[in-house]
């Protein structure tokens, strides 16, 4: 198709105006870096073992109170290894892995050293507490309200999870699947206390 | 002797007691609620930890316990939003169907009417650029009539030559 | 030994692409005919080779080769052979060798087209659709390796690889786990080929707009060129997508046909912004404008397809549909970066050639209503766009995980979509450079008139939802003044040539193929508009546990449980199927059998009864997650009124593409 030849071009052929430009690479960058940090999130752990675990609040079931309070802090347990151990209801293998834990806790306890969190994953109060009866359960236990402590040590978590933190707020062990055995709990918790 | 008649007594009547006492309670509250009024709610919020499933069709064991759940809110008198905020309080903003107009939401519901807006304003931009130009030689003039037949083959054969050029 | 062919050809096909995209820039650079000539080449033996690849896959899929982890994930020995081989995209793996076949495919293709008039072209035609092929391939050779076989080492661990690791045997399952039982649908079978075909068709017309604008020849050349390439495409990307729906329909059990999930949206984006594309082409081959858009509706859709293809296979989003995670995300990522922002850098270099050389005049005429058609579309692509990113704008930013569903796509792109029908209404009335409301209305206020009467109907028969009334009379008027274009061509045919009105109306088709199958298309368009408005707005439904010999009734309808019957079935599958008598106004209309299938691997499926009449579907399922016995059975009803439009529609879409599309002679010269 022939181009405009004829009349002299009132309007000078030039590029895109300099703002479009400005404005759609910072849009190509914004998308590339967004792609970038959620690649990186899917592919990397969010809780390696050796970081810090941040603080946060485990709201507690009536009857499964710690020190006599319905809320705990992770910040206030410094000084104690920390056993944070995912579970619900509706997960068969919590239902095996529940007299592990508790038998766990019972040997541990008397020590006053470390203690037990069990941290019910998107769960009908109702049936969690059943659950926690069913097993005996003794030590501190409380729904995830609003989902906001298991994003923390894993995005996409699969029942059951452990982790186990130690008296500086390090993570220093997880377990994703049940614990089979006293033993092997106590392999993972007992080299923290050494020296303590 | 007296003494452990009595209690032999009370311990047969105690399950008696415990099956009359819940039907008494039961009486008390509204209605089961049906599984459409369940559903009605369920549809409006998704599965809390499978991906995109709305709460009414999620086929786990979960779901069915959270179905249970707002039965038995229901039934308590619950409103629907009271459930829904429950649920939200319980399980985080990802089990309702769009994100709670809070914090920085509200950029997801503002962003596509302002890039519309946007491309409105370019369009206008375009089309008074478009009218400022010097008519060009390809340019038409007058526009195609209706396709009215004998007009429609000349401006075919127009068409044609235009192509060919 | 065939795996390691297989995937030996793999590598030589790789390395020819590789090859091929070196070979023809080189000749660009260096002005060699000779290089380009053998660039070409390279690629049309891509196309053999991987052929060989493709069909080594194949026979081990069908002969049960399950010492490869691929055939052993998805192929078994208790499936047909049709199922074994539609197994190639049962996975991620084989799916991607199916899509670089494709892609090879087509670009051999467009090789095999008389360049003379258009050698400049062709060094970065080839290029890119070279180095497009190259990377999908590098995706299979490097990271989701579909040869690689199983070993055992001595203790007994199995696991996969290509070459043996040091100690280990091969080891030969007996038998596979079958193709995922969702998969096993004819929708399934043909959806992901179809969309495929679709998103590789694209490539075509990006390569060519590339070309364009690396060599400056940046008029519709490559427009006149590309317009049946990209026909084809989108012809196979719109029934790829109605597949995915009816899949979704019957398989999944809940009663719709989407769910704006971000995974279907990935493959919806493309298509929103193919079908503008195909429309403002026809205003550049017209009246040179629109050029920059253009250019930039064909990047957008490359992009889209590459960008698409990243998000459902990369973990980035999770969706149901979503294949797993794969290590393959990075290079993805690199490929994606790469190729946005060439294309764009390209496209502002050559941004002043691409000014248009007509002048817009009037705001309702033709081309200024297709640039509002282009308007909408961008409009909503942006909707689904923003939808699907957000999620994931606010779990980096703020950590919180959100949903953003069917409620917020609805809202937003609602008017949108009432626009775009309003639109198929006015723009075939509108002419060519100037029209008027005038004009328009001169043409438009016949065939108002039966629309506003529709209107009426509907309001006296108590439809109130203002939604569904400006539905159903935008739908009318479209169908109203389509009818009446034709009526009135073919009238002034008959005035003219004296032929009967039949004659009359399929010689104007014939000679004007593209106008009056674009106008069988945009009845398609209402036609599927009608059944989206009735299932969206009127769909009722219902749960219920039943005894047998209770009934359930729905709009009108009553559905009396007959039986329950449990049975195995010759796949090893446990069977359980109700049969439910459907009564209306107490006259027995049939039977549904709706059912659920338990496989020995543990899935279950829920297949629906479905009665399906014009006006409606009637829609039952066995609501198998909750427990089902013979005093207790729950059922779940769905009315779908209308659906059926939505099908039918689809039916209409291919007959109107036949007719637009058919290649006419003087086409065919121009082409050339």
């Amino acid at each position: 198709m022939a181009q405009n030849l004829t009349n002299p071009p009132a309007v000078p052929k030039r590029g895109a105006p300099l703002w479009v430009q400005i404005l759609v690479w910072i849009g190509l960058l914004a998308l590339l870096i967004l792609l970038g940090l959620g690649l990186f999130r899917a592919q990397h752990p969010i809780m390696s073992i050796g970081s810090k675990v941040p603080d946060f609040t485990l709201t507690l079931f009536d009857g499964y109170p710690y020190q006599g309070a319905n809320q705990v802090n992770l910040v206030d347990l410094r000084g104690k290894v920390v056993v944070v151990n995912f579970w619900a209801s509706w997960c068969v293998t919590c239902a095996d892995e529940s007299p592990v834990m508790q038998g766990a806790w019972s040997y541990y306890q008397p020590s006053g050293k470390v203690i037990f969190l069990g941290v019910d994953y998107t769960d009908v109060d109702a049936k969690a507490l059943q659950f926690l009866t069913r097993f005996n359960i003794t030590y501190p236990n409380g729904p995830d309200l609003g989902t906001r402590i298991t994003p923390i040590f894993n995005r996409n978590i699969a029942m059951p999870e452990t982790y186990i933190v130690d008296q500086q707020g390090i993570l220093r062990a997880e377990q994703i699947g049940p614990f089979q055995s006293l033993a092997d709990i106590r392999s993972a918790i007992d080299p923290l206390l050494i020296g303590r | 002797m007296k003494t452990k008649s009595f209690i032999l007594l009370a311990f047969c009547f105690l399950p008696v007691a415990l099956f009359i006492l819940p039907s008494a309670m039961v009486s008390a509250q509204q209605p089961t609620p049906s599984d459409d009024e369940v559903n009605a709610i369920a549809r409006q919020l998704f599965c809390p930890i499978c991906q995109n499933i709305p709460l009414d069709v999620c086929p786990t064991q979960a779901c069915h316990d959270w179905r249970e759940l707002i039965r038995q809110m229901l039934a308590n008198g619950k409103t629907p939003d009271e459930i829904k905020q429950y649920f939200v309080d319980h399980y985080g903003a990802r089990v309702l169907a769009e994100p709670p107009q809070t914090g920085l939401n509200w950029l997801v519901y503002v962003v596509p009417p302002v890039a519309f807006l946007i491309g409105v304003f370019l369009l206008f931009q375009a089309y008074r650029a478009w009218k400022r130009m010097p008519k060009g030689p390809d340019s038409k003039g007058a526009g195609e009539p209706a396709p009215d037949q004998s007009d429609e083959y000349v401006s075919r054969f127009e068409e044609e030559l235009r192509k060919r050029n | 030994m065939l795996a390691q062919f297989g995937f030996g050809v793999l590598v030589l096909t790789f390395l020819l692409a590789l090859f091929s995209t070196g070979a023809a820039i080189s000749g660009y650079f260096f002005k060699s005919d000779r290089w380009v000539e053998s660039s070409r080449r390279a690629l049309q033996l891509t196309f053999l080779l991987i052929s060989l690849s493709a069909l080594t896959l194949i026979y081990m899929l069908a002969t049960g080769h399950y010492e490869v982890e691929y055939v052993y994930s998805v192929s078994s020995l208790n499936m047909p052979l049709y199922l074994k081989i539609t197994a190639l995209w049962g996975g991620q793996a084989g799916s991607l060798i199916l899509w670089s076949w494709l892609m090879s495919a087509f670009a051999t293709a467009v090789t095999m087209r008389k360049w003379e008039r258009d050698r400049e072209f062709l060094p970065w035609v080839v290029a890119v659709t070279a180095i497009t092929l190259a990377f999908f391939l590098s995706l299979s050779i490097f990271f989701d390796n579909p040869f690689t076989r199983l070993w055992q080492t001595i203790s007994g661990q199995v696991s996969p690889s290509m070459f043996a690791p040091a100690g280990s045997t091969l080891y030969v399952p007996s038998d596979g786990q079958g193709l995922n039982e969702f998969l096993r649908h004819p929708g399934m079978i043909f959806h992901p080929p179809m969309l495929y075909l679709g998103f590789v068709g694209f490539v075509i017309p990006y390569a060519f707009g590339i070309a364009a604008l690396v060599t400056g020849r940046t008029d519709d050349r490559w427009i006149r060129i590309t317009r049946r390439w990209t026909l084809v495409a989108w012809l196979f990307l719109s029934i790829g997508l109605v597949l995915g729906m009816r899949w979704a329909y019957d398989v999944l059990g809940w009663g719709g046909y989407w769910s704006w999930d971000p995974v279907e949206i990935a493959a919806l984006m493309p298509w929103l912004a193919g079908t503008p594309f195909l429309h403002s082409v026809i205003i550049q081959e017209k009246r040179g404008m629109l050029k920059q858009w253009n250019m930039l509706l064909i990047i957008l859709t490359y992009s889209l397809v590459i960008f698409g293809t990243f998000l459902t296979r990369s973990g980035v989003l999770s969706s149901v549909h979503a294949f797993s995670e794969s290590a393959f995300s990075p290079i993805f990522f690199i490929f994606i970066g790469l190729t946005f922002a060439i294309s764009i850098g390209l496209l502002i270099y050559r941004w002043g050639d691409l000014r248009a050389e007509g002048e817009m005049k009037s705001l309702l005429s033709r081309e200024a209503l297709f640039l509002l058609n282009n308007l909408l579309f961008f409009g909503i692509l942006i909707v689904c766009f923003w939808g699907v990113v957000f999620p994931l704008i606010s779990e980096v930013v703020t950590g919180q995980q959100l949903t953003v569903g069917p409620p917020f796509y609805l809202r937003a792109t609602g008017p949108l979509w009432a626009a775009l029908l309003a639109l198929m209404g006015i723009a075939p009335l509108s002419a060519w450079g100037y029209s008027t409301l005038k004009t328009i209305g001169r043409a438009a206020w016949k065939p108002s008139i039966p629309t506003l009467l529709v209107t009426v109907v509907l309001y006296v028969s108590n439809v109130r939802n203002w939604i569904a009334l400006l539905g159903f009379t935008l739908v009318s008027w479209v169908i109203f003044i389509t009818l009446y274009e034709f009526w009135r061509g073919a009238r002034s045919r008959q005035k003219v040539q004296g032929e009967n009105f039949f004659t009359a109306i399929s010689k104007l088709t014939v000679r004007n193929r593209r106008r009056y199958g674009g106008y069988i298309i945009h009845l398609a368009m209402v036609s599927m508009a009608l059944g989206i408005l009735g299932i969206n707005l009127y769909q009722t439904q219902t749960q219920q546990t039943l005894a047998v010999g209770q009934e359930i009734q729905i709009s009108g309808y009553t559905l009396r449980y007959d039986s329950l019957a449990q049975f195995p079935y010759v796949d090893g599958r446990q069977v359980t199927r109700a049969v439910l008598s459907v009564f209306k106004g107490g006259e027995l209309l049939g039977e549904l059998h709706p059912r659920y299938d338990v496989y020995p691997d543990g899935v279950s499926m829920t297949i629906p009864g479905i009665r399906s009449t014009m006006a409606d579907d009637l829609y039952v399922v066995l609501v198998n997650w909750e427990n089902v016995s013979v005093e207790q059975t729950p059922f779940k009803v769905y009315h779908n009124p209308l659906v059926n439009w939505l099908w039918i529609g689809s039916a209409i879409f291919v007959l109107g593409y036949l007719v637009a599309a058919w290649p006419e002679k003087e086409e065919i010269l121009s082409e050339k």
